[in-house]
C-alpha cells in the first residue's frame, strides 16, 4: 500500500535518483509523498520548488508542478507563485546551505511575514552537491573540505532561527524516525502560515567519511540516532549533555494568519463600500 | 620545480606564489578545488593568508573589496551563477579601484541547470571594467595570476583570469612552479597609495554628483587603456625571468597567412592543431588567439587583419539578439579601416558541446566556400 502511494507521485521514468548510496534524501522524499497523500487533495494543486544542491534534485522526481531554481532563492520564487496562485499548496525543499547561507535572508523574511508555504530543509550539515564544504549548520569542530582542521565557527540552529524570526509552525525530525517525519511534514503542509521542517539527514559520502570516518549507511544513521534527542527527553538533560545534539519534535504549531491571506483580506476589505479608500475620498 | 596539477590548482598555486593575503570564497562546481586547496594551505600555514568562508558569492566579492581596501592582496574564484551574483559588486570593485585578482571558471548559465563550459558568464561582465584574460593551458593560468597582480596593482583595476570548465579546470598537466624568490622580485608587496589607515584617515565611496562622477569614470577608462602596453610589458618581463613570454594576443603561422582563424582559450588550442592540418593541405591559414579581452587589443588585431583576405571568429558564447561576442569586438576594431577583410562569425560549443579539430577544419572550409558573410552568426553543431 505505501509503495503504491509513493509511486502515484513519482516520475518513475526518472528513477534511479542521483543520490549516493546511504543518502537520506530518498527517505525524506518518501515522507513528503506520503504527506501529499495524507493531505487528501488532488496532486494537481501542489507546487514543489527547490533551490540547488543534492536536495534540489527532488522536484525532478515528483509528478506535481515543479520548479528547480537558483541557489538559495527557492523561497523568493515561491513567494511569486503563491501570491498569484494562493489556492495552491506551495512546498519548498532546500539544503541547509541553500536555506541558511546564500538564501538566509529570504528564509528569515519568509518567517517574519509568515509566508503561507512549507519549507523543508534537508539538513546534512554540509554542502553535499559541491563536494563537502562547510555550511552554516556544520557542527562546531566538524571537518569539511573548507575546514580541514575542523569548523571553528558556531552553527545555526534552524529551529531557533525560525522560531525567533516568527514562523507559525516549526518542527524537527530525523530520517531515522519515518512515521514521525510523515506526521510533521503533513502537519506543516496543513498549517496556513510559514511552516519550517528541519530534517536531520545523513550524507555518508562526504560528511560521513570526513566525520564518522565511514561512508557506511548504517553507521551514519546510528550517528544521527545518537545526536538527535526528542524534546521530552531533552527537557530532563543538562546543557552540557545537550551540547552538539539536535532536539527533535514540534516546537511551535500556532494558528496565525499567513501573509497571503492577510493580503487577500486587506484587498477584500478595501474593495467594500465604506472601506478606508472611500473614507479618504470623502475627507 | 615541475608539478602535475589540474587547471584549478594552477589558480590556487598562482595565488599562493603571488602571496595573496586574503581569500574570501564560496564553493561552486567547477571551481571548488581552487578554494579547497587554498583553504588547506591557509589553515596549515603553507600560506600566510586568511581564508574567509562567506555565505554567498556576493559576500565573497564584497569581503574581497573590504580586504583590498585595507591594502591586502586579495584572491577569490568563482564560476557562472556565482559570478552573476557578484555583478553589483564587480562594478564596485572597479569604482573603488581595488586590484583584486579572481579566477573564473567558464560555465554556462542556467536555466536549464548545467555545469559545462561556455564563456557567456564572464563576457556578460565585460562592461564592469574588470580586466579579463582567457588562458589556454594550466601553465598559462598559473603564470597569468602572477602577471595579473602586477598589472592590476599598477593601474588599480581588478582582473579576472578565466579558464574553461573541465576542459582545463579538471585536466592534469605538468606545470612549472616558478621559484618563490624570483616571483617576489617580479611582484613586490602591494603598496596602495590609499588604504584604510588609522594614521592617515580617508572616506571611501561617498556620494558624488554630476560635478565629480564623470571624471572618476574617465580615470577608470584611462587606467584600463594604460594597462594595454602594461600587459605586453609585464608578459615580456615575465618571459625574461621565467622563460615563458606572454602578450595581449598570441599568433600562430600568421606571417604568410592569407586567412585567419580567431579564437580564445582552449578553443584556440584546438584551432592551432586545425591550422597545422590545414597547412598540410596547402592552406595559407594562421591563428590569432585573443588572450586579453579587456582591455581589448584593437591595435594589435587591426595590424594583423590588415594583411589577410578573410577571417573567421569562433565564439563559444553568445550575446542574445546580436552575435558571438569576440566576433562583435573584432569587427568593431577594424570597421574604420580602409579595406577591412570580410569577417565571419561562428558560434560553436555552446553549453560545453565538444568542438574538435575536425569541427574547426570544417568551419574553415565552409567559410572559404562562401562569397561573403551573409549574417552575423554561422551556427556550428546545433541540432535542429
Ligand atoms: C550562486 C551559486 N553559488 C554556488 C552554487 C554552487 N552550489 C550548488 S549546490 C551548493 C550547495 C549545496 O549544499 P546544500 O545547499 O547544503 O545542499 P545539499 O547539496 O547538501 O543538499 C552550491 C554551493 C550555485 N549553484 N549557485
Amino acid at each position: 500500500m505505501k509503495t503504491e502511494v509513493v509511486k502515484k507521485y513519482l516520475r518513475l521514468e526518472k528513477m534511479p535518483t542521483v543520490w549516493c548510496p546511504g543518502c537520506g534524501n530518498g527517505i525524506i522524499l518518501g515522507s513528503l509523498l506520503r504527506a501529499f497523500e495524507l493531505r487528501g487533495r488532488s496532486k494537481d494543486d501542489i507546487v514543489l520548488i527547490s533551490g540547488i544542491g543534492c536536495s534540489g534534485r527532488t522536484p525532478g522526481y515528483v509528478d506535481v508542478h515543479t520548479l528547480h531554481t537558483t541557489h538559495g532563492r527557492a523561497i523568493a520564487f515561491a513567494t511569486g507563485v503563491k501570491m498569484m496562485m494562493p489556492k495552491m499548496s506551495v512546498i519548498v525543499v532546500m539544503g541547509d546551505g541553500d536555506c541558511t547561507a546564500i538564501g538566509g535572508n529570504h528564509f528569515i523574511h519568509a518567517a517574519r511575514r509568515n509566508l503561507d508555504i512549507t519549507a523543508i530543509v534537508y539538513n546534512n550539515g554540509i554542502y553535499g552537491m559541491t563536494g563537502g564544504q562547510v555550511s552554516p549548520t556544520t557542527p562546531y569542530e566538524a571537518y569539511a573540505t573548507t575546514a580541514p582542521y575542523g569548523q571553528m565557527e558556531a552553527p545555526f540552529d534552524i529551529v531557533e532561527l525560525a522560531l525567533g524570526a516568527g514562523a507559525s509552525y516549526v518542527a524537527r525530525s530525523s530520517v531515522n524516525d519515518v512515521p514521525k517525519l510523515d506526521e510533521i511534514i503533513m502537519k506543516g503542509i496543513r498549517n496556513d502560515g510559514f511552516s519550517v521542517i528541519d530534517v536531520i539527514t545523513p550524507c555518508p559520502i562526504v560528511f560521513g567519511r570526513y566525520n564518522n570516518l565511514t561512508a557506511d549507511p548504517m553507521k551514519n544513521l546510528e550517528w544521527i540516532r545518537e545526536t538527535t534527542i526528542p524534546k521530552s527527553k531533552a527537557a530532563k538533560m543538562s546543557e552540557e549533555e545537550l551540547r552538539g545534539k539536535w532536539i527533535t519534535g514540534i516546537f511551535r504549531d500556532r494558528e496565525k494568519p499567513g501573509l497571503i491571506n492577510l493580503y487577500l483580506d486587506l484587498e477584500e476589505r478595501l474593495s467594500k463600500p465604506g472601506s478606508g479608500e472611500d473614507k479618504g475620498e470623502e475627507a | 620545480m615541475r608539478k602535475v596539477m589540474i587547471g584549478n590548482h594552477a589558480l590556487s598555486y598562482g595565488a599562493k606564489i603571488s602571496r595573496a593575503q586574503v581569500i574570501p570564497a564560496y564553493p561552486i562546481t567547477p571551481q571548488t578545488e581552487v578554494v579547497e586547496l587554498l583553504s588547506e594551505m591557509c589553515a596549515n600555514g603553507e600560506m600566510d593568508a586568511k581564508f574567509i568562508k562567506v555565505e554567498s558569492e556576493h559576500s565573497a566579492m564584497t569581503a574581497s573589496i573590504g580586504a583590498s581596501a585595507t591594502g591586502a592582496r586579495v584572491f577569490t574564484a568563482t564560476s557562472a551563477q556565482g559570478l552573476a551574483l557578484m555583478h553589483e559588486v564587480l562594478h564596485w570593485a572597479v569604482g573603488a579601484r581595488t586590484p583584486i585578482v579572481m579566477g573564473n571558471i567558464n560555465r554556462a548559465m542556467a536555466p536549464p541547470w548545467t555545469i559545462w563550459t561556455e564563456q557567456t558568464d564572464s563576457l556578460a561582465q565585460r562592461d564592469t571594467g574588470w580586466m579579463q584574460l582567457y588562458a589556454q593551458n594550466s601553465q598559462e593560468v598559473l603564470d597569468s595570476v602572477i602577471q595579473a597582480y602586477k598589472v592590476a596593482e599598477a593601474v588599480q583595476i581588478p582582473a579576472m583570469v578565466i579558464l574553461a570548465a573541465f576542459v582545463l579546470s579538471h585536466t592534469s598537466e605538468a606545470v612549472e612552479l616558478p621559484e618563490q624568490g624570483k616571483v617576489d622580485e617580479f611582484l613586490p608587496p602591494y603598496e596602495p597609495e590609499y588604504r584604510i589607515d588609522p594614521a592617515n584617515p580617508h572616506a571611501f565611496g561617498g556620494l558624488t554628483g554630476p560635478d565629480g562622477y564623470f571624471e572618476l569614470r574617465y580615470q577608470i577608462q584611462k587606467a584600463i587603456e594604460d594597462s594595454l602596453p602594461k600587459w605586453d610589458e609585464v608578459g615580456r618581463e615575465f618571459g625574461e625571468l621565467f622563460g615563458r613570454k606572454y602578450g595581449l594576443i598570441e599568433t600562430y603561422k600568421v606571417e604568410d597567412a592569407k586567412n585567419l582563424i580567431i579564437s580564445s582559450a582552449t578553443l584556440a588550442s584546438t584551432a592551432r592543431t586545425a591550422v597545422d592540418a590545414l597547412r598540410e593541405k596547402g592552406e595559407k591559414v594562421g591563428l590569432l588567439r585573443i588572450r586579453v579581452f579587456r582591455p581589448f587589443p584593437s591595435a594589435q588585431i587591426r595590424s594583423i587583419l590588415s594583411s589577410v583576405d578573410r577571417a573567421v571568429v569562433v565564439d563559444r558564447n553568445i550575446s542574445f539578439g546580436a552575435s558571438g561576442i569576440f566576433y562583435q569586438e573584432v569587427k568593431a576594431a577594424v570597421y574604420n579601416e580602409k579595406n577591412p577583410p570580410p569577417i565571419f562569425g561562428v558560434i560553436a560549443g555552446i553549453g560545453g558541446r565538444d568542438v574538435t579539430k575536425k569541427d574547426i577544419i570544417d568551419i574553415y572550409e565552409d567559410i572559404m566556400r562562401m562569397d561573403e558573410p551573409k549574417s552575423d552568426i554561422i551556427w556550428k553543431g546545433v541540432r535542429l
